[in-house]
């Protein structure tokens, strides 16, 4: 790679979210002559289609991205990243945490005209929550019933204290609220609206053409007054990342998503007048790039020779010469764009000393035999993306060094999951561990013991610790918000000592879309949320 | 009525075939790790295993491998290719929405291929080793060497982005309705990229086997006897040499029609086409079993056709060859 080119882009795209922010923090300075201009078609890259579009049942971005902006939330994140009502004016939690009470907006419709209500929020929480929705079957596990006193009141009564901060933070990915009248009857998976949702949002859906395209119009009778701008957005299914790059510059797209091009196109589009590529928008969506160790293997359950390959691994340098300005160097499972978990990065950590990874080894009982070899190992990269691909590469030649010979072993993305998460076919794995706003979330679950074996993403290590569970445990039911705080911080402090699972590299997706779009990346999680200022300059 | 017979007995005798590849195609898929539920747990982001129990049980992941091919077997037999996991329909009508691109594609570059193949092959057989050979075999040769997918992203890049004559991708403009006669002319616009980008590395081999094929009737028998008669030289090709040089090349149709469905499947990703190649893609990465081996199943028989019509073919270019043999 050409290094001196990089720096250029580097310094090129520092100054472009520099000029971001400040948009931002003041609007009106930035656009002062511009006033907001109705119409318009926005076209978006769509890279990889999903079985079905309702949020309300599955919580991706794929199905955000489209979802998001015909059906709306409960409760989204706002540009500081603070809860703010979508179709919940208010909310209130009792003193014992068992009762959270959402008062919901007057005169709402659904698309088909029906009113929006209580009961729709009582039986998407019941039905799609609490029994389909991943992620949000663990959040509501306890959740016993949404008590409707009237069509604006929703109660939810949880048998275990439900953290108020919790559900605040996890409500805008896994609170989509769905029409009860479409979905009563029969089964909800296979219920035809999971593809031609209706929901409350700025934009109904018109038509999907499997593999080409899906089309949603502005609706005429959205709530918050005038609203939407867009008359139409248009998904076009784009597989090849190149392509839609090439699509991108050919103005048949205005913006791609979610990293959905390669780290080459983004550094080239970068330097475009035409386009905005950054990270600004995402900050909602952070992942860690992971190592995860397997205790199956002798060698690994010994805590020095997993401190000893965190030490092996030169970071900073992988960062700096592979992911750019799109990357950061992580400290542990809570990524510092969390502001409410972050404990700082003065937990235990492992910076780059080869010399103290092979007294590690040595310490160990592996001595380098003859040929240096001391062990070799496994591992398997997940196909997600390029930078795990480049890091998977960077490890092996990095453990080389210190005389541990390791195999890589690709797979696509169902072969990867098998392999790792339920025939524990490994010795060493990598990924990305997405965090969602809340370490309860998605998180912890990576170190709780106890998860059944083949649920992705989760404990499969072979590894357990009592002072965690009760860590996590406590944790999960700390509604005081200060509390939290504090055993989230000794949360990290733990699993970085026992080390279970490295999470070394900090990202955020980046974001490139064209320079005429106004409103855009201005909260943490723009690419799904509903779009309803987003407009187009002429 | 003999063609009748001669199809239905085509028909019969490559039955045993394609159970035969069915049954390795299920095998084969049972060796890769991970099911579609699990390809469905990446996409989702996650999910508890309760619900991915659940799961196996709706897509019949539960029963043993044996019994589940047994079912899959029964239904083809009563002409069902069962349900798609990715699409929530059946399989048929999935392949059939995905066919007329793959199909229009397909017949597009063929020809395409097939014809200047033909005639670059006879210019330079005419003129062999003066300059219009060595630049039909030098251009011949680039193409052959470059892959598609390159191919086509530098056909985007200058017809797209620069000069912006070509739609850079999909089948047809989502923008405006267009009917009948116009709308034809769009879908044609979106295919000319395709087609090239796949037609090259075919028309580099038609010309190389046509040239090759030319030469070598140029130096028979017949061929001096026809000069000799005092025919006129474009006469002696058109009539004489071109009939009997066609029949490699018609036989390399047969052949090459499956790999032209194979190679589909980088261009219409490329192209982001709604066709078959890319939709078999698909299906291998999300664990589709039904729908991959109903799209053998269907390019299988799209095989089987060519190849039947590749043999009428062949007894109308030499008398000697009957629809018999």
């Amino acid at each position: 790679m050409d290094l001196t080119r990089l720096e250029i882009n580097r310094r090129t795209a520092l100054l472009t979210s520099a000029a971001i922010a400040a948009n931002v923090v003041n609007p009106m300075r930035a656009f002062a002559q511009e006033t907001p201009r109705k119409g318009g078609v926005f076209n978006v890259h769509y890279g990889a289609e999903q079985r079905q579009l309702n949020p309300s049942i599955q919580a991706s971005t794929g199905v955000y991205i489209i979802g998001g902006k015909i059906q709306e939330n409960l409760v989204d994140l706002d540009a500081n990243g603070r809860p703010v009502g979508v179709l919940a004016e208010s909310w209130e939690a009792a003193p014992d945490g068992k009762t959270v009470t959402f008062k919901l907006r007057k005169d709402i419709t659904w698309h088909d005209g029906k009113p929006f209500t209580s009961a729709d929020v009582e039986f998407t929480a019941m039905n799609m929550w609490k029994k389909i929705l991943n992620y949000g079957s663990t959040l509501q596990l306890f959740l016993t019933a949404v008590e409707t006193p009237d069509a604006q009141t929703a109660i939810f009564k949880y048998e275990r204290p439900m953290p108020l901060n919790l559900l605040l933070r996890a409500l805008p990915d896994l609170g989509y609220v769905s029409a009860k009248h479409l979905y009563e009857s029969g089964d909800i998976r296979q219920n035809p609206t999971n593809l031609a949702p209706v929901g409350t949002g700025p934009f109904k859906f018109v038509r999907y053409e499997r593999g080409q395209y899906i089309i949603a119009d502005r609706n005429e009778n959205y709530w918050r007054p005038n609203a939407p701008y867009l008359d139409r957005i248009v998904w076009r299914v784009i597989t090849d990342r190149s392509a839609a790059a090439a699509q991108m510059e050919a103005g048949e797209l205005h913006y791609s998503p979610f990293s959905g091009l390669t780290l080459s196109d983004l550094a080239r589009l970068s330097k475009d007048k035409r386009f905005i590529v950054s990270t600004k928008g995402n900050e909602g969506n952070a992942r860690t790039n992971t190592l995860e160790f397997n205790f199956r293997r002798k060698e690994l359950s010994d805590i020095r020779v997993r401190r000893a390959i965190a030490h092996a691994i030169n970071v900073p340098f992988f960062i700096e010469n592979f992911l750019g300005d799109f990357a950061k160097l992580g400290t542990g499972p809570i990524p510092s764009t969390s502001t409410d978990f972050y404990p700082g990065p003065n937990t235990p950590q492992y910076p780059y000393d080869k010399a103290k990874a092979a007294a590690l080894l040595d310490e160990a009982g592996f001595k380098a035999a003859r040929g240096g070899t001391r062990f070799s190992l496994r591992l398997l990269p997940a196909p997600w993306g390029e930078d795990i691909s480049l890091w998977s590469t960077f490890i092996q030649q990095s453990l080389g060094e210190i005389g541990i010979p390791v195999e890589i072993v690709r797979n696509d993305g169902g072969g990867f999951l098998k392999q790792v998460y339920d025939e524990h076919a490994f010795d060493i794995a990598t990924g990305w561990h997405q965090y969602r706003n809340d370490p309860a979330v998605s998180t912890t679950v990576w170190y709780r013991s106890g998860q059944p074996k083949g649920a992705p993403w989760t404990n499969q290590w072979g590894w357990q610790d009592k002072n965690v569970d009760k860590t996590i445990d406590d944790a999960a039911t700390e509604i005081d918000p200060a509390k939290r705080k504090a055993l989230y911080a000794q949360f990290v402090k733990e699993v970085n000592t026992e080390l279970p699972v490295w999470m070394p590299i900090e990202q955020i997706f980046v974001t490139t879309i064209t320079a005429k779009a106004r409103n855009h990346s201005n909260t943490p999680r723009w690419g799904s949320t509903s779009w309803h200022d987003l407009w187009l300059s002429a | 009525m003999r063609i009748l017979s001669l199809a239905g007995r085509r028909l019969a005798a490559s039955i045993p075939t394609l159970i035969l590849i069915l049954i390795g195609v299920f095998l084969l898929l049972q060796f890769a790790p991970g099911d579609t539920v699990d390809a469905m747990m990446a996409q989702m982001g996650g999910g508890d295993a309760a619900t991915a129990k659940e799961l196996r049980k709706f897509y019949g992941l539960d029963l043993s491998i044996p019994a589940q091919l047994g079912n899959y077997l029964w239904r083809l037999v009563r002409l069902d290719l069962g349900f798609s996991s990715i699409y929530g329909k059946p399989v048929a009508s999935v392949i059939l929405e995905r066919l007329p691109p793959t199909i229009l594609l397909m017949t597009a570059s063929l020809s395409f291929a097939f014809f200047f193949g033909l005639v670059f092959g006879v210019i330079a057989a005419r003129g062999v080793n003066r300059w219009p050979d060595t630049l039909i075999s030098t251009l011949g040769l680039i193409f052959y060497a470059t892959p598609s997918f390159w191919f086509g992203l530098m056909a985007i890049v200058v017809f797209s982005v620069y000069l912006q004559w070509l739609p850079p991708g999909g089948f047809e403009d989502i923008g405006v309705v267009r009917t009948g006669i116009w709308r034809a002319l769009d879908i044609a616009s979106h295919l000319v990229l395709p087609t090239l980008t796949l037609g090259l590395i075919f028309l580099a081999i038609y010309l190389r086997i046509m040239r090759a094929s030319m030469l070598e009737v140029l130096n028979l028998d017949y061929v001096r006897t026809a000069r000799a008669k005092g025919l006129d030289e474009t006469h002696v090709v058109t009539r004489h040499v071109l009939r009997n040089a066609l029949l490699p090349m018609v036989t390399l149709i047969g052949l090459q029609a499956g790999t032209m469905l194979g190679g589909s499947v980088v261009v219409e990703s490329v192209f982001s086409l709604p066709g078959l190649g890319r939709l078999a893609y698909e299906s291998v990465v999300q664990r589709d079993l039904n729908t991959l081996l109903g799209i053998v199943f269907v390019s299988a028989l799209l095989v089987i056709t060519v190849n039947f019509i590749v043999d009428l073919i062949y007894a109308r270019l030499d008398p000697r060859i009957t629809a018999e043999g």
